[in-house]
């Protein structure tokens, strides 16, 4: 085993240099699919907004060419195999739902470098990242308790997959080091990208008394809801302050440039590895967008929050934590490990929903 | 003055061999144009969207994956609207064959023997075709508008299968994420060749048009479509059945449908999952249409709406051009067909002077 990854490790060490050596002639491709399109406002454009990044700061050396719109499905395994034959020399994969599509075709490019977001299956040549949204989503919890005058906020859900549990867990878990009698009532709107749906269910909590809304869905549909009912919302993915002006408390903006640089040099100097990557707020991966429309001391608050959890002192999933049903979940100091964070599938304690199974 | 459509006389035989290759050389034209405004070389440009997925053998075996659904499912349709019948819910049909035809992999997944893949496919085609019989009921027993129950079964088909593989058919080690197991070997359709992905839904496909051709150029079950389809009074003197027509119908596009559903869902995606198809069913209605409602012309058209496909990859990809240029060409080569196809029946005459004046006489 050890022989082997020596031997990988140098044949991508080799390859890399080739790379750096043909680069004089001709700019190394980094490719991106996306599966939405790059000015969906949320998601893609986002990646697309990393890539830009990219682009300007190593755009001497490469190209960035892209696909849009690419269905979750064989059309995006096509999609990827005519990127690795097109010359793409790294190929990120900007959605779980390319997962088997990457898979498959980086076992037949085994001289093409794949980074897939947000999946779970790698291979020498497959890396996996993401982003520990999680981190961010405990900050909005502790806003959410200081500003919230019932004790009670609203959280519009896509769908029951553990990236999403483990944001409403945060949210919560965040809430409660403020205010241990925090309840969070949730709404699944069954999408990630539907203004109709979204606003639909930021009216529903609204309605039901909460007076402080979060999502994890990628429209400014709910922040438009709540400017317009008066109270106060966080976004996400992206900045959504321009929606919200006196609404926005903040958001957790996906800033994948940073990410997206480090691994491009990583492959232009010849050492790229296939890992398993998944970076917070340290690594500026996740930025916390401004902290706006809140008195000084929530803000300082925040801040402090933020620098906690940056220099590690802080992890949000430390035990005590019972699950929803009182049982215990993590004895007291004790951290959650990534394994379980990534198939979270229960609730803390406090959530008041149930979880769709 | 106004512009009044008249009919011809008699219409041309030559033009309508060429009004289609008419029609895809006005494409190319305005294609090229396109290119031009967008600031891009339209020579390299067109190149790359016709040409170039056609160079290498992996990306034939794309074009045949992509036409193989298209193909089936349109052959399916063109006798159903030959006949008067108008499903317009061939996705929904394409969902439930794969639905149906996964069955045996999903929840008995222990069954290892050469009788599975067979069974997936018939019960693919099952699902398809009684998924069909629903708006077929409605409408002989109680004059329903197939069109629109039809549509709106698909909704109810994608839900369903969104339900599934998020709730009782999820794989219990996919991490909670919506995916059904992966299906054992003997139950994916193997590529045809060593050299690409293809595999045997193409062939289905072109079996498909070759028998349907067949039929309704052979059999009286073809006559019978063309007359209940042209005038149903003329086909009751005939001793047809127009309620029969429908449930035949109906059911022979759906089983096409539900047998494509499953191919694509064995063949190329090897499990369940919420969406699996970039609406194959309904591009079909359009390649059916480009094919004159002709199982043979569906393959044509099949092929050439596949290569839009990939041409706007290839495009995106060496010439930097959005996603949307593909739909864009797709738009403009059916604009140009039907209008080429109008042109053919009908003669354009501008009437000069005031039109209300005639109306107000007659």
């Amino acid at each position: 085993m050890k022989k082997l990854i020596i031997a990988l490790a140098a044949t991508a060490a080799a390859l890399g240099s080739v790379v750096s050596g043909a680069q004089a002639q001709e700019k190394t491709k980094v490719c991106f699919v996306y599966v939405g399109t790059k000015t969906d406002g949320g998601w893609t454009q986002a990646h697309d907004l990393g890539r830009q990044e990219l682009q300007k700061a190593l755009g001497d050396k490469i190209e960035t060419p892209y696909l849009e719109s690419v269905p979750e499905g064989p059309d995006a395994e096509r999609a990827i195999e005519r990127m690795a034959r097109s010359g793409c020399a790294l190929i990120f994969s900007t959605s779980f739902g390319f997962m088997d599509a990457t898979v498959k075709v980086a076992q037949k490019f085994p001289n093409v470098k794949f980074e897939h977001a947000t999946g779970y299956k790698a291979a020498p040549n497959l890396a996996t990242y993401n982003s520990r949204f999680y981190e961010g989503r405990y900050i909005l919890g502790q806003i959410a308790a200081k500003m919230s005058k019932k004790g009670e906020a609203g959280y519009i859900a896509s769908f029951p997959i553990p990236e999403v549990v483990m944001g409403i867990n945060a949210f919560e878990l965040g809430a409660k080091s403020i205010n241990p009698n925090f309840k969070l009532k949730v709404v699944w709107a069954n999408t990630w990208f539907d203004p109709g749906k979204e606003a639909d269910a930021a009216k529903a909590l609204i309605d039901q008394g909460v007076d402080i809304l979060t999502q994890h869905t990628d429209t400014t549909a709910p922040m438009q809801v709540a400017a317009e009912r008066g109270i106060y919302a966080f976004g996400q993915a992206s900045d959504m302050i321009a929606a919200g002006p006196k609404t926005q408390l903040t958001a957790i903006v996906d800033t994948w440039g940073a990410y997206y640089i480090k691994r491009t040099k990583a492959l232009l100097d010849g050492t790229w590895k296939s890992e398993q990557i998944w970076d917070g707020l340290k690594d500026g991966i996740l930025t916390m967008a401004p902290y706006t429309n809140m008195p000084d001391d929530v803000k300082a608050m925040a801040e402090e929050t933020e620098a906690k959890i940056k220099s590690g002192e802080l992890h949000p999933f430390t035990g005590p934590i019972n699950k929803q049903d009182g049982t215990p979940w993590l004895k007291a100091g004790e951290k959650a490990d990534d394994g379980t964070l990534l198939g979270m599938n229960f609730y803390v304690e406090g959530v008041d929903d149930k979880l769709p199974q | 003055m106004r512009i009044e459509l008249q009919r011809r006389p008699a219409s041309s035989g030559l033009f309508s061999l060429v009004s289609p290759l008419l029609a895809l050389a006005l494409t190319l034209i305005f294609g090229a144009i396109m290119f031009q405004m967008l600031g891009k070389d339209p020579g390299h440009a067109l190149y790359s969207f016709f040409v170039e997925p056609l160079l290498e053998v992996w990306s034939l075996h794309e074009l045949a994956i992509k036409a193989g659904p298209l193909i089936l499912i349109a052959v399916g349709l063109s006798v159903c609207y030959r006949s008067n019948n108008w499903n317009i819910g061939a996705e929904g049909q394409f969902t439930i064959g794969a639905i149906t035809g996964s069955i045996l992999p999903i929840l008995v997944p222990q069954w290892h023997s050469v009788m599975v893949l067979p069974l997936m496919l018939l019960m693919g085609a099952a699902g398809g075709a009684l998924f069909a019989a629903i708006p077929a009921l409605l409408k002989t027993r109680f004059n329903t508008n197939e069109i629109l129950v039809s549509l709106m079964l698909v909704y109810i088909a994608q839900l369903f299968l969104d339900w599934l593989v998020r709730g009782p058919w999820r794989d219990p080690k996919g991490f909670n994420f919506p995916q059904s197991i992966s299906f054992a070997p003997e139950a994916v359709l193997p590529p045809l060749l060593d050299s690409g992905r293809a595999h045997a839904s193409i062939l289905f496909a072109l079996l498909a048009a070759v028998l349907v051709w067949f039929m309704m150029r052979f059999m009286l079950k073809g006559f019978e479509v063309t007359v209940l389809g042209r005038s149903e009074r003329a086909g009751r003197f005939a001793g047809f059945s127009a309620r029969r027509m429908v449930w035949f119908s109906m059911m022979l596009s759906g089983a096409f449908a539900g047998l494509a559903g499953i191919s694509e869902v064995s063949g190329s995606i090897g499990h369940l999952q919420p969406s699996i198809s970039p609406g194959y069913g309904f591009t079909a209605i359009i390649v059916a249409f480009l094919g004159r409602l002709n199982p043979v012309g569906a393959i044509a058209s099949g092929f050439v709406l596949a290569l839009t496909y990939l041409g706007g990859e290839a495009a995106q990809l060496s010439i930097g051009v959005s996603d949307k240029v593909t739909r864009v060409f797709q738009g403009l080569l059916l604009f140009f067909v039907l209008s080429c196809d109008t042109l053919i029946l009908y003669r354009v005459r501008i009437i000069f002077g005031s039109g209300r004046a005639r109306e107000a006489k007659s």
